[in-house]
Parts: C-alpha cells; structure tokens; sequence
C-alpha cells in the first residue's frame, strides 16, 4: 500500500512569519496534533507538533502573564529540517520512519511542494483493517510447521466451506524459528465445521486457548 | 383491562430454514412451545398468531435493493456473484426457497408483539421466533435476514415517543441493533457477549460508545471466553439496574439469546441454567420500575436446541406471567415425545445439576477481568453521576 492511498489532503499549513497563538487556534479548532510549515512555493521548511507549541505557550496558569511570547513568530519554535515521504512511498516505510524517528506525523512532498500529511492514526486506521476486525467474522489461530505450502492448503478447506476470508496475518510462535501460527478472520458465525475438518488434517488449532493451561 | 402477558407464535416460524443440519434451527422455537404446553403454563388465549410484516415496515431498517435481492434469493432468480454484496448465498445465510416469507414472517411476529403493548391490550409480549440481531441495513448475517428487533424499535419510535431499552443477552455482539441506533439518543442499546476477540462478529469492546448524539447510549460489556454464571450475572445486575436507572426508558425490548450456556457448540461460555432464570426476572423487574410494565422478550441465538433453549426460554414465559420460575422434573411427556428425536439424551429437570463442566483454572482472573469491563463500560454513567452532585 502507498503512502498516496492513506495520506490526508486537507491540510492545515502556517507561514514561517505567522504567529505562535495563530497556532495554538489551529490545534484546538481542528483536533490536529501537527502542523507543517511552508514558503510561498508550499515547500515545506518546517513542522510544529502540539507539543513544540503548547512548550512555547505561558501555562495555564498565567492567564495574564507571558501573553507577549504568543506573539512570537513560528518561525522561532518550529522543528527544521524536516522529514518528509514521497506519496509512491510504502506504508511500511512511514511505520519505520515513525519508530526510529519516534515521531508521529510527516509531511508528503512531491517536486518539493507539500502535498499530504500522514499521522499515526492514519497508519492504526489501516492496521486495524489489517486485522479484519472491521468485518463480522470469527478468528481462528493455526500453529503450522514453517514451511513451503502449508497457507494453501489452509485457505482450500476454507473456501471448500464457501466461507470467506477476511484477514490472514502471520508470525513466528513464540520465537520459534520453524513454526508459525497463522491467525484468520473468516466471515462465519459457525467456525466449529472448519476447526473440526483443520484438526482432523491435523493441524493444531489453538483456538481459543484454555485459560490457565499449556497451549 | 389489560392481560399480563401474550405469547406469539405460528407453526410457519419453522419456515425460516436454510438447510438440513444449519446450526440455526427454530424447530426450537416449537420444542419451547410443545414444552410450555405440557407444563401447563400456555394455554390457547394466551397465544397470539403473529401477522406477517409488510415490505414497509421491513424498509424501516433494510434498503429497498436489499429486500428486492432477498425476494428474488427466495424465488431462484438471484445469482451466487448478485448474493455477494447483501450476505446472500453464504455458509451462515444460504439461499433458500421462500426466504423473504419466512423472514417477513419473523418480523411479523415481533411487529405483533410490540402493537399489543403499544395498545396497552399487554404488559409484556413474547416472540421466540424474533431476536435476529446481527442483520445489517443491506446485508445479511450470521444467520439473520432482516434485523426483526431493530424493525421493531424502529416502528416504536414512528408510533409513540417512547424511549427504548434495548437488551441483548446473546453470547454474540449485538452488533446489527447497536450500528443502527449508534447516533440515536433515544434508543439505548446494551450488549453483554463473549469477548469478540475469536467468536463472531468481533465488535463489542466496552469503547463502543455510540456517536454525535447517541453518545453514550450504547454499553457493551465483553464477558471472557470461560466465564461462569456468578460473573455473568454480576455483571447484567449491575449494567441493567445502572443503564435504566440512568436511561429512564419507556419500553424494554430484551433479546434472549441462549446461546451463553456452556453445552451450547457456537460459544465459549460456562453458564448454566441458572442465568436462563435471572435475565428475564430483572428484565421484567425493570419493566416494572420504570416502563409501566412494557415489555418485549425476544427469542435470538441458541444452538443446543434440545437440551438448552427450550428450558430457557420456557422461563421467559414463566417470569411474563408474573408467576414464579419453573422448578423440579421436566414434564414426562415432553421428555417422552422427543427423547427418540433428540440425538443427546434430553434433561429431566428445569434447573442443571452440578458440574457440567470441568473446574475453569482461571475463574479469579476471569472474574476480575469481567468486573473491570463493567466498571469501564458504566464509567461513563458514574461521572456524570459524581459531576453532577
């Protein structure tokens, strides 16, 4: 999935000369946690989080005091340089970015004109429907072997039930370097006929696991 | 003057049927009846035949492309790739011959139910046949066509300016009832259900609150898979005493499925009997308080069709009489008229013994985990509660 299939176009832009209570108004009206900065080109040269504005802001506290500092420029707290992706980017690649940077939002440029904004809400939104949880369905865990073709034959006793699959994810069971377990949403209110015929195929079904007991 | 309670039913609820062997069987709905019978506790004027649903009532809750694909699914004329789109032709809601008929009649019965009580001719109206939560505006699924319940409030909510508490006590989501009432602040919707981490739909985590103006008039508590009566019942008392106290409705519509009980094949739950006979009591306890008497028990999810649901919901119309719950010996002859049928052999008294089930290892944690879903899911109610002192 690209970076163009996820991204928001209604982006909320300052200019480096606006002021910093110009915005502090823009994070509250909007519910946004970043704001990109950019030139009369729409270049962006620099990003201001809640955060770099709400620690330039006067505390709560001092109704009347401190005002003055609203009324710098962003210019003076905004982050620079900045990171930015290309909307040909994977998503994936926004996930890593994110954890190594530990940061939640960047800027999408194209002929270094801004263009999107990715956050890491948009990036949960996709994971959850990654997860299929968004379509009625059962969940079944299987511990298989790690090795050539065993998911095939997974999906053909579920499609021989006419049944349809609404997520597949994968990953290693417990660290184990030669099994996996195989974690499937299927769009069935009555799983117990496709566990039954995967347990008489002989694959471990660990679904649900018996609270307090070995898997 | 007004009677206490009125029970619908009509030997076509059988015609809802996908096939031979589908796990949803209403021959249930006619074992409860046969068992009601023979007890002694139904007799002819307290059964009411139910009337079929018109096409405009059903379009209260179903778009008009969905209703019209369900009429051809049931004539032959639909085909699998046009099924897709609206659930039809699935393992859970195959097609089958007459299916909008069937479902109409279902609606019909509900729709029965809830005329005699806005009338006021009842206090309280049961429609085992009804309860079919999971059906969507324009999709059919897990064994439901059209959302009878929702249809239901729906049309209470053309009629009279009630304010409808509705009550689903199925070990699956009540998912189809809570999406469409999300933003109606007039229709309340709780939900108690095994967790949707592995059982069908998935949805109902305690953060599905509702939105815009329905905000906070959705509840759902997700009960852990292995959960027992004790837990179970901790957690309906409190939600249902809390949510009506705060809700203050004017009419309750209850689904009942009895699908929570640990011989059931379709959930992971450990309840018993026991709860069969506690759910309807307050239900109907809070009709009282609160609703001048009104309300609406449905039937719903249940499929350990001979040994669980005839008893359990027998109870609900039990408790609907105003009478005290059945106790002792099943009668002989319901025992005898069915025992040949029935492929397990059919329990003999209206309570379960002891120790169906194994010792659960985790029952601290699972109670805890329970009692942590409920204070989070009535959170909500409580601070408006502190706040407002």
């Amino acid at each position: 999935m690209l970076v163009e299939e996820i991204m928001s176009d209604k982006i909320i832009t300052l200019h480096a000369e606006d002021k910093i209570e110009e915005a502090l108004v823009l994070l509250n009206e909007n519910h946004i946690r970043h704001i990109p900065v950019v030139n009369s080109d729409q270049h962006v040269i620099g990003i201001l989080s809640d955060r770099d504005i709400r620690d330039a802001a006067p505390s709560v506290l001092e109704q009347n005091q401190n005002q003055d500092i609203l009324k710098n420029k962003v210019s003076s707290i905004m982050t620079s340089p900045v990171i930015t992706v290309h909307p040909l980017d994977f998503i994936e690649d926004v996930a890593s970015i994110f954890y190594e940077h530990e940061i939640a939002c960047v800027p999408v440029t194209k002929n270094n004109q801004l263009i999107g904004i990715v956050t890491e809400k948009d990036l949960l939104y996709r994971l959850i429907q990654l997860t299929g949880i968004h379509e009625q369905s059962s969940q079944i865990e299987v511990r298989v072997p790690n090795k050539v073709g065993v998911l095939p034959k997974i999906t053909q006793v579920i499609s021989e039930r006419n049944t349809n699959i609404s997520s597949v994810f994968i990953y290693p069971y417990n660290d184990s370097l030669t099994e996996k377990v195989i974690v499937l949403r299927v769009q069935t209110m009555n799983p117990m006929p496709l566990i039954d015929e995967l347990k008489r195929q002989g694959y471990d079904v660990i679904w649900p696991n018996i609270p307090g007991l070995q898997r | 003057m007004s009677h206490h309670a009125g029970f619908v039913y009509s030997d076509n609820f059988v015609n809802y049927k996908f096939r031979e062997n589908h796990p949803f069987n209403q021959k249930r709905v006619e074992l409860t009846y046969d068992l009601l019978i023979k007890s002694q506790a139904l007799s002819e004027e307290d059964i009411i035949e139910p009337r079929i649903a018109t096409d405009e009532e059903i379009m209260l809750v179903h778009d008009y492309n969905y209703v019209e694909a369900v009429k051809k699914a049931g004539k032959g004329l639909l085909k699998p790739e046009e099924g897709i789109e609206f659930g039809i032709g699935t393992e859970d809601t195959p097609m089958f011959d007459h299916m909008h008929e069937a479902a109409s009649q279902l609606v019909g019965g509900t729709l029965t139910a809830v005329d005699h009580v806005l009338q006021g001719n009842y206090k309280h109206m049961v429609n085992l046949g009804g309860g079919l939560h999971h059906g969507f505006k324009r999709k059919a699924s897990g064994f439901c066509i059209y959302n009878d319940a929702a249809i239901a409030i729906k049309y209470i909510r053309e009629k009279f300016n009630y304010k409808v508490l509705y009550v689903d006590t199925d070990a699956h989501h009540g998912d189809g009832v809570q999406w469409i009432f999300y933003d109606d602040p007039n229709v309340c919707t709780l939900s108690i259900h095994e967790t949707g981490r592995y059982l069908f739909p998935g949805t109902g985590s305690v953060n599905e609150r509702g939105q815009n103006e329905g905000y906070g008039t959705s509840f759902n508590i997700p009960v852990d898979a292995f959960t027992e009566n004790e837990s179970f019942l901790e957690v309906y008392e409190e939600a249902m005493y809390t949510i009506a106290n705060h809700f203050k409705p004017d009419i309750i519509v209850t689904q009942n499925g009895a699908d929570a009980h640990v011989y059931d094949p379709l959930s992971h739950l450990c309840c018993t009997m026991e709860i069969y006979e506690k759910i309807p009591a307050i239900a109907h306890e809070i009709a009282h308080s609160f609703c001048e008497g009104r309300w609406i028990a449905l039937g719903g999810g249940g499929y350990d069709i001979w040994r669980v649901v005839p008893r359990a919901w027998a109870q609900i119309w039990k408790i609907a009489k105003g009478e005290n719950m059945f106790t002792g010996q099943l009668p002989d002859s319901w025992i005898n008229d069915w025992k040949d049928e029935s492929p397990v052999s059919l329990p003999l008294f209206w309570h379960d013994e002891d120790k169906l089930y194994q010792e659960i290892p985790r029952k601290e944690e699972i109670t805890e985990k329970n009692r942590i879903q409920l204070n989070k899911s009535l959170q909500i109610i409580r601070d408006e509660q502190k706040f407002s002192m």
